[in-house]
């Protein structure tokens, strides 16, 4: 049972990882300006890196010869385990920037917690990937400050990405039966104590921009039992398309 | 004569980091051992950034050396620890970076060296550049444009 808890655990943080970069990747050659884009692709590499980590220890405990390119290029739509968060569609650069700012803040705490993990592979992947979301953070929360303070179309445009994102952001701190689990044997990371970091990080920076917070009201969820957005299956069919066409193909 | 870890680390000296080819990868910290047992040589190394691709092209260097010397008897393990750090760069490693014109990694609080003109009176223009461990800055003094390979400090 733990293996299987496990399994759909590294599936859920891999496929997270795995549509953010997806997402970010679109950005390639229609970034606002040429350092930009190539930092928008950079960073899709560093998380499509993670993504592969994560996917690396659901193949290891997996009791099916299954591969990591069979996990990203040969599951439907039910079978990610991503928040609907990470599927939205890239959106205006406003858009990228507070999803980006979200995840990264997301990621950040998350991975912290995971370093300790007393699941051993699972703690190195996290120390790995936490060097680097390090960065990526410092640079969305950059970028959110320098838009808010910018114009009064570019402030327009963050509260307007904002509004919109929001509600998404609660279905991040969800759990499910397993990850209570693995929680308790010290392995999978404390989704309420990460739920609280990240609302008092994220809301303190929001003011701090002048961002209004909207108030409370519907709330996405789904992802962890593979309910998904129509967006997941459009991203899908644009990502696995050589695989699906032209199994095992490699290069 | 059987091969000794010594005889490959040497070897190995010719295989260098696709992007910065005057380093080889162990000046840089991705080769981190070279063990044999029962007659297998066995090569760990680990990645600079997650999601390097260079990691491939590393393999594929490492194959073409190990063929070269005869040596059919060897893997190559791609280890996730210890996690890499800039601190793992040897010094003859950033010596080479900077005669390439890549200014190597310094701490947060220290001022990027120009690697042209050596001005410190350097200012960052993208936190990403060429490639996902480089930054771009500009020197004020020479105004030329360069790379600097961003400091990865290992986490505590």
């Amino acid at each position: 049972m733990e293996a299987e808890y496990l399994y759909h655990y590294f599936l859920r943080l891999a496929d997270t990882s795995l549509t953010m970069s997806q997402r970010l990747a679109e950005w390639c050659g229609h970034g606002p300006y040429l350092e930009e884009d190539v930092a928008l692709t950079n960073i899709s590499l560093d998380i499509m890196g993670h993504a592969n980590l994560f996917y690396q220890l659901a193949v290891e405990i997996s009791e099916t010869d299954v591969s990591v390119d069979d996990l990203a290029f040969l599951r439907d739509v039910d079978g990610f385990r991503n928040p609907l968060l990470t599927e939205l569609p890239r959106g205006d650069f406003a858009y990228t920037m507070v999803k980006q700012y979200f995840v990264d803040s997301y990621s950040l705490l998350l991975y912290r917690a995971l370093s300790e993990s007393c699941y051993q592979p699972l703690a190195d992947v996290a120390k790995k990937a936490l060097t680097e979301v390090q960065y990526h953070h410092e640079r969305s929360h950059e970028w959110l400050k320098r838009l808010c303070m910018s114009t009064e179309e570019a402030q327009q445009k963050m509260q307007k990405a904002l509004d919109e994102l929001w509600f998404y952001t609660s279905e991040l701190f969800e759990s499910d039966e397993g990850m209570i689990y693995l929680q308790k044997q010290g392995i999978a990371a404390d989704m309420e104590s990460i739920r609280e970091q990240w609302h008092s990080m994220v809301e303190s920076h929001l003011i701090q921009c002048q961002l209004i917070l909207p108030e409370s009201g519907w709330v996405a969820t789904g992802g962890l039992q593979g309910e998904h957005s129509e967006h997941l299956g459009y991203m899908l069919a644009e990502m696995q398309f050589l695989q699906r066409a032209y199994p095992g193909c490699d290069w | 004569m059987p091969v000794s870890a010594t005889q490959v680390e040497s070897w190995l000296e010719a295989v260098k980091d696709p992007e910065i080819p005057v380093i080889s990868i162990k000046e840089l910290g991705i080769l981190q051992s070279v063990t044999i047992k029962a007659g297998q040589v066995r090569i760990d190394i680990i990645p600079t950034y997650s999601g390097c691709p260079a990691m491939y092209a590393i393999q594929d260097d490492i194959k073409a050396v190990m063929e070269q010397h005869h040596i059919s008897q060897f893997i190559i393990h791609v280890s996730r620890t210890p996690v890499w750090s800039t601190d793992m760069i040897s010094e003859p490693g950033r010596q080479k970076m900077q005669a390439f014109g890549i200014a190597p990694p310094v701490a947060k609080n220290q001022d990027v060296v120009c690697p042209l003109c050596h001005s410190t009176h350097t200012t960052l223009i993208s936190q990403y550049g060429s490639t996902a461990c480089k930054s771009l800055y500009r020197c004020q003094d020479c105004l030329e444009p360069f790379d600097y390979f961003k400091c990865h400090a290992p986490v505590s």
